[in-house]
C-alpha cells in the first residue's frame, strides 16, 4: 500500500480572522473609550502642569511614561489627548457619511445628471492625492480642528458616497423596493425608510474602518501644524512637541503619543475588517 | 496493460468527508484504446483521472496503485513524476479557455514542451509546433501562434490544447469532459479530430490509450470501445460500449440510459429519482441503494463487490462486470 | 490600446483642467477680500498695498479670464513670486525637486523591493511566513508616516547612531545615507499596500485552472511560479505600484517635514503656514499633475502587461491609505 500526499501547491485563500486578535483588539478599544471618558479620573496629574524641574524626566514612579520639556507628565496627556484624538474622527465620519450616504443614494436612485455630477466630483477629488485637497482646503480656510475635519469630511465623502451608490444600486434591484413602489410609496420615502436602513450594516462597517485612517489622517495634519494646535491636548500634535526632544536622546515625548496613534490604529483595522466582514454579509 | 489502476481509494483527512472520494476503483485502459468513464458530477471520474496524473487533493491519502506501463504512479520520486506528467501522459481539460494561461501566447503553450521535454531548438519548436497545429485543422497556424487565447474560439482553443497534449508523443491521452464546453457542431468535429489522430496512431504502430471521461453516457457508448460507469466514488459497471448501450446491467446504468432522449424512442424520459450523495453522506451497502427501485433490505448491508457478467465469469474486459447484488434479477427482466 | 488612447489623453486633460481650476479659484472661496489672502499676510493692509495686490493678480477681470493666465503663465513657466522669499516660484520649486524625486525614488525602490518580495514570500510559503507577513503588513499600514519617521530617527538616528538625523549628504552614497529613513518612512505604508496586492494577486494566479494544467503536464514548481503565476500576477502588481509611488508625492509632505529635508513637500507646509499662497498653489498644481499624469501612465501600460484588460475600459484607482 502507498501512501502520498499531493505535493502540489494549493493557492492561498484570505483566511478568515482568528477571532482571537479582534476580540483582543476590541477588549483594547473598550479600554482606550472608558480611559478617555474618565481620563480625569485616572490621569495621575494635570495633563497642562509645568514642572520644569522635572522636563524630560525618563519613567519614574511619579511619571510612569516620563514627561516632556516642560515637564508635563505624558500619561496623563496620553489619556487626555484620547480625547481629541477619538472625538475629531468620530465628527469627520459623521459629516463624511451624512454627505457621503446622501449623495450615493440620490446618484444611485435618481441616476441621470445626479449620478455624472457624483461621478465627475469623484473623479476631480480622486486628482489630489492623500491630503493634498485637505491641504489646499487649509491654505484657504486657515488651520485648526474645526478646519481640518471639515475638510477631510469633503475628502471623504465622495468615497462614501460611491460606496453607498454601488451598495444601493444592488439594493434598488430588489423586489421589495418594486413592492413599496407599487404601494405608491414614494422614492424619497422608500430610500428614507427601507433603503438606506438595509444598507446601514454595511456602510458602518465601512466606517469602522474608515475611522483609523481617519485618525492617521487627523493625526497628520496636527503633526503638520494644520489641525489641533497648542493648547490642546491632541496626540499627533504631541509628537510633533516631543519631536525636538529626540535628537536630544529624550524618546519617550515622542513615542509614547506615536505608539499611542500606531496601536489605536492597528486596533481599529483588526476591528474595522472583521465588522466590515459581518455586516457585510448577505449582499 | 498501459493504465492499470488496482484498487484505488483516496479518503480526504478525517472529518473533511463521511465516506472516500473514491473507493476501491479498478480500471484499465489498453494500447490503441479508447475507454470511456461516465458519471455524474462528484462520481469520482475526475479525480480517476487526476489520480493517473498523482494530482490528488490536499491532504489526500492514496491505497491501491495506479500503473503506467507497469510502472506505480504512487511510488514515483518528483523528478519522475514531472518526466511521468510531461512525457506519457497528457491531459485534455473541460474548459480550453481556463485550461490556457491568457496571458502567455498561443506558441508558447506548444513550444514549451517542445522545447522543456524533447529537448528541441527554439527555431525547430517553432517550426513543429506549426505543422502540430495544421495537423489539428487549424488555419494559418503562423499568425495563430502570435495570438492570444482570448482570440480564438473555443473550438480552436480545444484543437490548440489537443496539438499540445500530442506534442509530446505521449502514450496515454485523458479527456475530461473535453468536449462538453463546446457546441454540438464543434464537439463533432473535435471527437472526429481525436477519432482519426487515434486511428492515425494505430496504424503507425505506437497506439496511444485514451481514457475519455464524460457525464454523457450515449456520447461515452458511441465513442469508446468500452465503458466504466461511476457512482459515488466507486465503478458500478465496465461493458464494452455495444453490450451497455444495448443491455445494461446495474440499475444506475439503465436509469441513466432512460433519462437521455433519444431519437425514434418515443417513451418519456425518466429522471432517476433522488440525488447523488454526497462526500459527507456516509454509506453503507450499496451506494444506489435509495434511488434503486429494486432495493431490498439485504442491499443495505451488502459490501459491493464486481460481479462477472457472461463468460467463464473471469471477469475480463470481453464481457464487463457489475457491482449490484440483484444482478441476476435485473439481467432476467432486461431479457 | 490605439482605441483607448484619444479618450485617456482626453480625460487626462479634463481632469487636469478640473483639479487646476479649483486649485486657482480656491482663493475666492475663503472669507474676505482674495487680495488679501494673495497677499500672504492676515494683518491690515494700506488700500494702497491692497490696490497694487489687485493689479498684480488682475482681480478685476472676469475669474475665467484670471485663471486663463495664470495657467498660461505656469504653463510657460512663471508661477508667480513668492511672498515670502521674494523668489520666482518656479526657481523656488526647481532648487527643492531633485531632493524629492530622489526621495520618491529611494522609497519606490524599498516599497517594490520589499513589498513584492515579501508577498511573493507570504504566497509560496504558507503558515508561519504568511502569518508573519500579514500581521507586519497590518502594522506597517497603520503607522502614520510621521510617527514611523520619529520612531527610525529614534532608533536607528539616536539610539544605535548608524544614519544621520540631520543634513543633506554630500555626494551619492552620502546623500544614500541621509536619505534612507526619510525613504524607508515614506515606503512603509506602501510596502504594506504592495505586499497584499502581491500576496493578493498571486493566491488569485495560483488559484487559476491553467495553473492546474500546467502542472498536469508536467512543468515544475518554480516554472508554474515564474511563468504562469507571477507572470499573470504582474499586472496588478505593476499597477498597484505605479499608483503608490505617484501617490507619494503627497507623502513627502510628510515625510520632509519630519526629517526637516528641503524639498517641494516641505516647501508647501511653510508656504502654508507663512500664507504664501503663490507657492501653494505652484506645489499643489504641481503634484496633482505628477499624480494624474503617473496615475495615466499607468492605465495605459496595463493591457500591455495583461492582455485581459481592455485599453481604457477600466476605471482608475485610488491607491488605498490616504495618509500623505
Amino acid at each position: 500500500m502507498t501512501t502520498v500526499t499531493a505535493g502540489a501547491l494549493i493557492p492561498v485563500r484570505v483566511r478568515a480572522r482568528r477571532p482571537v486578535p479582534v476580540m483582543i483588539a476590541g477588549g483594547f478599544l473598550a479600554l482606550v473609550v472608558v480611559a478617555a471618558v474618565c481620563a480625569p479620573l485616572i490621569a495621575p496629574h494635570a495633563p497642562d502642569a509645568v514642572d520644569l524641574s522635572a522636563s524630560l524626566a525618563g519613567t519614574t514612579s511619579q511619571h510612569p511614561l516620563g514627561t516632556d520639556a516642560s515637564g508635563q507628565d505624558l500619561l496623563s496627556r496620553v489619556l487626555y489627548g484620547a480625547r481629541s484624538s477619538l472625538l475629531a474622527p468620530l465628527a469627520l465620519l459623521a459629516l463624511a457619511a451624512l454627505l457621503g450616504v446622501t449623495m450615493g443614494t440620490v446618484a444611485a436612485w435618481r441616476g441621470g445628471w445626479v449620478d455624472t455630477l457624483l461621478s465627475r466630483v469623484t473623479d476631480v477629488m480622486y486628482a489630489f492625492p492623500g491630503l493634498l485637497f485637505v491641504v489646499l482646503v487649509i491654505a484657504v480656510f486657515g488651520d485648526g480642528l474645526t478646519t481640518s475635519i471639515f475638510a477631510l469630511g469633503l475628502a471623504y465623502a465622495p468615497t462614501i458616497a460611491r460606496y453607498t451608490r454601488s451598495l444601493a444600486l444592488a439594493e434598488r434591484s430588489k423586489p421589495y423596493i418594486d413592492a413599496y413602489r407599487v404601494q405608491g410609496m414614494s422614492g424619497t420615502r422608500i430610500c428614507v425608510r427601507h433603503l438606506v436602513p438595509n444598507l446601514a450594516g454595511a456602510i458602518v462597517g465601512y466606517l469602522v474602518v474608515l475611522f483609523g485612517e481617519g485618525l492617521m489622517s487627523l493625526a497628520t495634519l496636527s503633526y503638520l501644524g494644520f489641525g489641533a494646535g497648542s493648547p490642546s491636548i491632541d496626540w499627533g500634535l504631541m509628537v510633533q512637541e516631543g519631536q525636538d526632544a529626540v535628537v536630544q536622546g529624550a524618546l519617550l515625548p515622542a513615542l509614547v503619543p506615536g505608539t499611542a496613534i500606531a496601536v489605536v490604529v492597528v486596533a481599529f483595522n483588526i476591528v474595522g475588517v472583521r465588522v466590515s466582514d459581518r455586516l457585510g454579509k448577505g449582499r | 496493460m498501459l493504465l492499470d489502476i488496482e484498487d484505488l481509494t483516496i479518503e480526504l483527512p478525517a472529518g473533511a468527508a463521511a465516506r472516500p472520494m473514491l473507493a476501491e476503483v479498478s480500471l484499465r485502459v489498453g494500447r490503441g484504446e479508447v475507454v470511456g468513464l461516465v458519471g455524474e458530477s462528484g462520481s469520482g471520474k475526475s479525480t480517476t483521472a487526476r489520480a493517473v496524473l498523482r494530482m490528488l487533493p490536499e491532504g489526500a491519502r492514496a491505497s491501491g496503485s495506479v500503473r503506467v506501463d507497469g510502472e506505480d504512479v504512487l511510488a514515483m520520486d518528483p523528478a519522475r513524476l514531472r518526466r511521468h506528467r510531461s512525457r506519457t501522459v497528457s491531459m485534455i481539460f473541460q474548459d480550453p479557455r481556463s485550461a490556457m494561461n491568457p496571458v502567455r501566447r498561443i506558441g508558447d503553450f506548444l513550444t514549451d514542451p517542445l522545447t522543456r521535454v524533447l529537448g528541441l531548438s527554439r527555431r525547430d519548436a517553432v517550426v513543429k509546433a506549426a505543422e502540430l497545429l495544421a495537423s489539428v485543422g487549424l488555419s494559418d497556424p503562423e499568425r495563430r501562434m502570435r495570438q492570444r487565447p482570448h482570440e480564438l474560439s473555443g473550438g480552436m482553443l480545444q484543437r490548440v490544447v489537443i496539438a499540445a497534449a500530442l506534442s509530446t508523443d505521449p502514450d496515454l491521452l485523458l479527456a475530461d469532459e473535453a468536449t462538453s464546453a463546446l457546441d454540438a457542431t464543434t464537439q463533432a468535429e473535435v471527437l472526429a479530430l481525436l477519432r482519426s489522430i487515434q486511428e492515425e496512431r494505430r496504424r503507425a504502430g505506437s497506439g496511444i490509450g485514451t481514457l475519455f471521461i464524460t457525464h454523457d453516457l450515449p456520447l461515452a457508448a458511441a465513442y469508446c470501445d468500452r465503458v466504466y460507469v461511476m457512482y459515488a466514488g466507486r465503478v458500478v459497471e465496465q461493458q464494452p460500449a455495444r453490450g451497455l448501450f444495448a443491455d445494461p446491467k446495474h440499475p444506475y446504468t439503465r436509469g441513466l440510459l432512460e433519462c437521455s432522449p433519444s431519437l425514434g424512442d418515443d417513451r418519456e424520459p425518466r429522471p432517476i429519482p433522488g440525488r447523488p450523495p454526497s462526500l459527507s453522506d456516509a454509506l453503507t451497502g450499496c451506494p444506489f441503494l435509495p434511488r434503486c427501485a429494486r432495493a431490498e433490505a439485504e442491499c443495505e448491508t451488502w459490501a459491493p463487490v464486481a460481479v462477472p457478467l457472461g463468460g467463464d465469469g473471469d471477469g475480463s474486459e470481453r464481457y464487463g462486470f457489475a457491482a449490484c447484488r440483484r444482478l441476476e434479477l435485473v439481467s432476467r427482466s432486461s431479457a | 490600446m490605439i482605441r483607448g488612447l484619444p479618450r485617456r489623453i482626453a480625460g487626462l486633460f479634463a481632469t487636469l483642467l478640473a483639479a487646476s481650476f479649483i486649485i486657482f479659484a480656491a482663493v475666492y472661496a475663503a472669507p474676505g477680500d482674495p487680495a488679501v489672502l494673495l497677499s500672504g499676510s492676515r494683518q491690515e493692509l494700506t488700500p494702497e498695498k491692497l490696490a497694487a495686490v489687485r493689479a498684480e493678480h488682475h482681480l478685476d477681470e472676469p475669474l475665467v479670464v484670471q485663471y486663463g493666465r495664470w495657467l498660461w503663465d505656469g504653463l510657460q513657466g512663471d508661477l508667480g513670486r513668492s511672498f515670502q522669499y521674494r523668489d520666482h516660484v518656479a526657481d523656488l520649486i526647481g532648487a527643492r525637486l531633485p531632493t524629492t524625486l530622489e526621495l520618491v525614488a529611494y522609497a519606490t525602490v524599498f516599497f517594490v523591493v520589499l513589498g513584492v518580495g515579501s508577498g511573493v514570500l507570504a504566497a509560496l510559503r504558507r503558515g508561519w511566513v504568511d502569518s508573519a507577513v500579514v500581521g507586519g503588513t497590518t502594522l506597517a499600514a497603520s503607522v502614520p508616516a510621521f510617527v514611523a519617521a520619529i520612531a527610525l530617527v529614534s532608533l536607528f538616528g539616536v539610539r544605535l547612531g548608524w544614519f544621520p538625523v540631520t543634513g543633506q549628504g554630500e555626494g551619492l552614497a552620502g546623500r544614500l545615507h541621509h536619505l534612507t529613513l526619510p525613504a524607508f518612512a515614506l515606503a512603509l505604508s506602501a510596502l504594506a499596500v504592495i505586499s497584499r496586492v502581491t500576496r493578493q494577486a498571486m493566491a488569485e494566479a495560483y488559484a487559476s485552472d491553467h495553473v492546474e494544467a500546467a502542472r498536469a503536464s508536467g512543468q515544475s514548481e518554480r516554472q508554474i511560479v515564474v511563468q504562469h503565476v507571477l507572470r499573470n500576477a504582474l499586472g496588478p502588481i505593476v499597477t498597484m505600484c505605479g499608483l503608490v509611488m505617484a501617490g507619494m508625492l503627497a507623502g513627502t509632505v510628510v515625510v520632509e517635514t519630519a526629517f526637516g529635508l528641503s524639498g517641494i513637500g516641505s516647501l508647501l507646509v511653510s508656504a502654508i503656514t507663512t500664507h504664501d499662497f503663490p507657492v501653494t498653489q505652484a506645489v499643489l498644481l504641481l503634484m496633482v499633475i505628477g499624480y494624474v499624469v503617473v496615475t495615466t501612465l499607468v492605465d495605459l501600460v496595463h493591457p500591455l502587461i495583461d492582455p485581459r484588460v481592455a485599453p481604457g475600459g477600466k476605471p482608475r484607482s485610488k491607491p488605498e491609505g490616504k495618509t500623505a
